[in-house]
């Protein structure tokens, strides 16, 4: 089947290309980019006036299956990821039981193909069942499939262990996907320390709980030369210790999630337990430090972290409550809206973060519109203004504190392969 | 007001009839033997996850004076222990007709999450570190009662500010009410931010206690020094107790409080708990006073 895009802002950052032109999708390739272009048996999408990008990479997403799927699984998760503008996922290893074996990374990315709405990728885990003891089969889980490891969910609690990780992991060309977390300085917190925990009565998580596993693992990949990339970054003090690891030379990538450049923890006022998450939200100082870190380049990417979660999960007392949010329908909108609208970055820089660079980060064949290339493509009107509502999302989880707000950017058709996997119904 | 979940959003003008009601009851109702039957026929829950014998007591016999049948749910003996999540109980209670639901909870908020569920009002007895709404009620009827005002009154909180929901509760009320609270405290038990409140807060007791028309200690839990926050109880005391000489630096006529139960020699020391100062047990007479005037004003028959 042919595909003919017409009319539509191309911006394809990898290619330096920003401007109306047409696209032609052959045989699940693109075939052609240009003006004016024609093909006579072609179905015509016309995207006058629409943005027409590589698919979106989101580097951090929990599906949680294989065991949890009563939060999601790999169909409503990829069913939302399509919605938001995503065509390659990386799932996190934190499911039931924990993907530390190279069958269950199969088992990930079979489901993903047999639903075969978007590419579904895995982390593998850092340690045999996320306990931070021995090291999982990262060879095999490498030749399996997986694009990184992780333990995510957790932190890696042995700098030891981290160590070899970073070591052993350089073999196989494969990153280390490290969620940083002091789990003696969270000592039992529920929200951000500062003002709003002193005034909801909430236990408090010190900033210095991330920036202190930040800088353990940046400074141990320094030294063994590792492949470090850091998940979900939320602090200032984080973003300086990445910004100065970056300038002597370290080889590490970064990112950060859209609720930490949209939201403050005054987001967690009347006990919201939709605005809890881990790392959680902080308060402005650390949004314009996340802002100015994608800026200039220190945070590479954007990544979600959609965390679904049942709403008896969600609809209990704060501390009680489970950490996390759905990302995956709402990334787009809030980089455009709080981003792009706002003059912080281009378009085609935003699509860097959400496409081109964690891409990159698992060396994964995508975020181009070239000719010859897989052609995932994200087709979204950057102007039209939409209000979110979390009871339209596909995702099962509707634990997302943007219910009600209004954003820009809004998708309206999603192609994986060549094929229209997620086309906005007009109402 | 249909709730009672906090000071932090109650203006002074609710306060003072709160606690214009309360001086009504003790007038009335405790001291007077007037039988006063505004709860009639109303059932009174009280649903304590922490143990607290004192203060659901007090609770329990507000409830009775003014004609109430009231009940009692020790939630750690019952179903709730058993995976029934807190929505789930205060709705099976609601659905018995409960009229108010008093709740006490380690978890800050959990009084506003029930309060979304129920038809019931609901009375916050103490929630996690947040607040603890009827005792900072009857600490400012306490200390109306001393010092006629609390409008310009100085009022000292020394201790644990930063576990306490007594403190969080004073300030809001005092603040909303025209008082100057000052606070003190090792730096280890003050919250993040705490000036944002708008109270000043010093590491030396003596500078906070000066002048000050009333002097309240915090209650210390005695497991906090196990967990780093102090080194020892001594060295608490010698830093951060109320004494005698300490209670000099304060106004002549300075009151003394304290919301109980007292650690003895760690908070204060023993000569003032039991000195002319002390105003230790007035508060817990007002205490159920406060809790007769919220009880009506929420659920009584002629509100
Ligand atoms: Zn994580």
């Amino acid at each position: 089947m042919r595909l003919l895009i017409k009319n539509g802002r191309v911006v394809d950052p990898q290619n330096g290309i920003d401007e109306i032109q047409d696209l032609l999708i052959d045989g699940g390739v693109v075939q052609s980019v240009g003006k004016n272009l024609d093909a006579a048996d072609a179905e015509i999408i016309d995207a006058t006036g629409k943005i027409v990008a590589p698919g979106l990479v989101d580097l951090h997403v929990h599906f949680r299956e294989p065991g949890l799927e009563y939060k999601e699984d790999i169909e409503t998760g990829s069913r939302a990821a399509a919605k938001g503008g995503v065509t390659t996922v990386v799932c996190m290893p934190n499911t039931s039981p924990v993907i530390d074996n190279a069958p269950l990374v199969q088992y990930v990315m079979n489901r993903g193909k047999e639903v075969g709405l978007i590419n579904v990728l895995t982390c593998g885990c850092i340690s045999k069942e996320q306990k931070s003891g021995e090291l999982a089969e990262i060879g095999e889980l490498k030749a399996a499939g997986a694009v990184g490891i992780s333990d995510d969910g957790r932190p890696v609690l042995s700098s030891s262990l981290m160590r070899k990780a970073l070591e052993y992991a350089k073999m196989f060309e494969i990153p280390v996907l490290s969620h940083c977390e002091d789990l003696e300085l969270v000592d039992g917190g529920s929200m951000n320390e500062g003002y709003m925990s002193t005034y909801l009565g909430l236990r408090g998580i010190p900033k210095a709980a991330e920036s202190v596993a930040v800088t353990r693992d940046i400074l141990i990949a320094e030294e063994v030369d590792g492949r470090l990339h850091i998940c979900h970054v939320s602090t200032k003090n984080a973003i300086e210790a990445i910004r100065a690891a970056k300038k002597r030379g370290v080889k590490l990538t970064a990112e950060t999630a859209p609720h930490y450049f949209s939201l403050t923890d005054k987001a967690c006022d009347g006990f919201n337990t939709n605005a809890k998450m881990n790392p959680p939200l902080r308060d402005e100082e650390d949004v314009k430090a996340v802002i100015e870190g994608l800026m200039d380049g220190t945070l590479d990417a954007i990544a979600t972290d959609h965390a679904p979660h049942h709403r008896d999960e969600k609809e209990l007392e704060f501390d009680l409550a489970s950490n996390g949010i759905v990302g995956l329908e709402t990334s787009l909108g809030l980089g455009v809206t709080y981003l792009v609208k706002t003059g912080k970055l281009t378009m085609s820089q935003l699509i860097e973060k959400m496409s081109v660079n964690p891409a990159k980060i698992i060396n994964f064949d995508r975020g181009s519109l070239a000719v010859g290339k897989v052609a995932d493509v994200v087709i979204f009107d950057p102007d039209k203004e939409y209000q979110v509502c979390v009871d339209t999302f596909a995702s099962k989880g509707k634990n997302s504190p943007y219910d009600g707000f209004n954003l820009y950017g809004q998708v309206e058709t999603t192609i994986t392969a060549g094929k229209i996997v997620y086309q906005r119904n007009e109402k | 007001m249909k709730h009672l979940l906090g000071l932090k959003n109650v203006s002074a003008t609710e306060i003072q009839e709160i606690l214009d009601e309360a001086f009504r009851m003790k007038r009335e109702v405790l001291e007077g033997s007037k039988k006063d039957n505004c709860l009639s026929g109303k059932s009174v829950i009280t649903l304590f996850f922490e143990n607290s014998t004192r203060t659901r007591l007090s609770f329990e016999l507000a409830s009775k004076y003014l004609g109430a049948t009231a009940a009692n749910i020790a939630a750690s003996g019952s179903s709730v222990a058993k995976g029934e999540t807190l929505i789930d109980t205060a709705k099976t209670i609601d659905q018995m007709a409960a009229d108010a639901i008093i709740i006490r909870h380690s978890s800050s908020g959990a009084p506003h999450l029930i309060a979304e569920y129920t038809n019931a009002s609901i009375i916050n007895a103490g929630d996690g570190m947040n607040e603890h709404p009827t005792q900072a009620l009857l600490d400012m009827m306490t200390m109306q009662e001393k010092k006629g005002s609390l409008k310009g009154l100085r009022v000292a909180i020394v201790g644990d500010v930063k576990h306490s929901r007594v403190a969080r509760s004073n300030i809001y009320g005092l603040k909303a009410m025209g008082a100057d609270v000052v606070l003190a405290g090792p730096s280890t038990l003050m919250p993040a931010e705490l000036e944002r409140l708008g109270v000043p807060a010093y590491y030396d007791v003596e500078k906070a206690i000066q002048g000050a028309d009333v002097v309240m200690g915090l209650r210390i839990q005695l497991e906090r020094q196990k967990k780093g926050l102090f080194p020892s109880v001594r060295e608490y005391h010698k830093y951060f107790g109320v004494n005698e000489a300490r209670m000099q630096l304060a106004a002549p006529d300075a009151i003394l409080m304290h919301p109980g139960p007292v650690n003895r020699g760690v908070e204060l020391s023993a000569d003032i708990i039991d000195g002319d100062r002390s105003v230790i047990g007035e508060q817990v007479t007002n205490g159920v006073c406060v809790r007769m005037a919220v009880l009506n004003l929420l659920a009584g028959n002629k509100k």
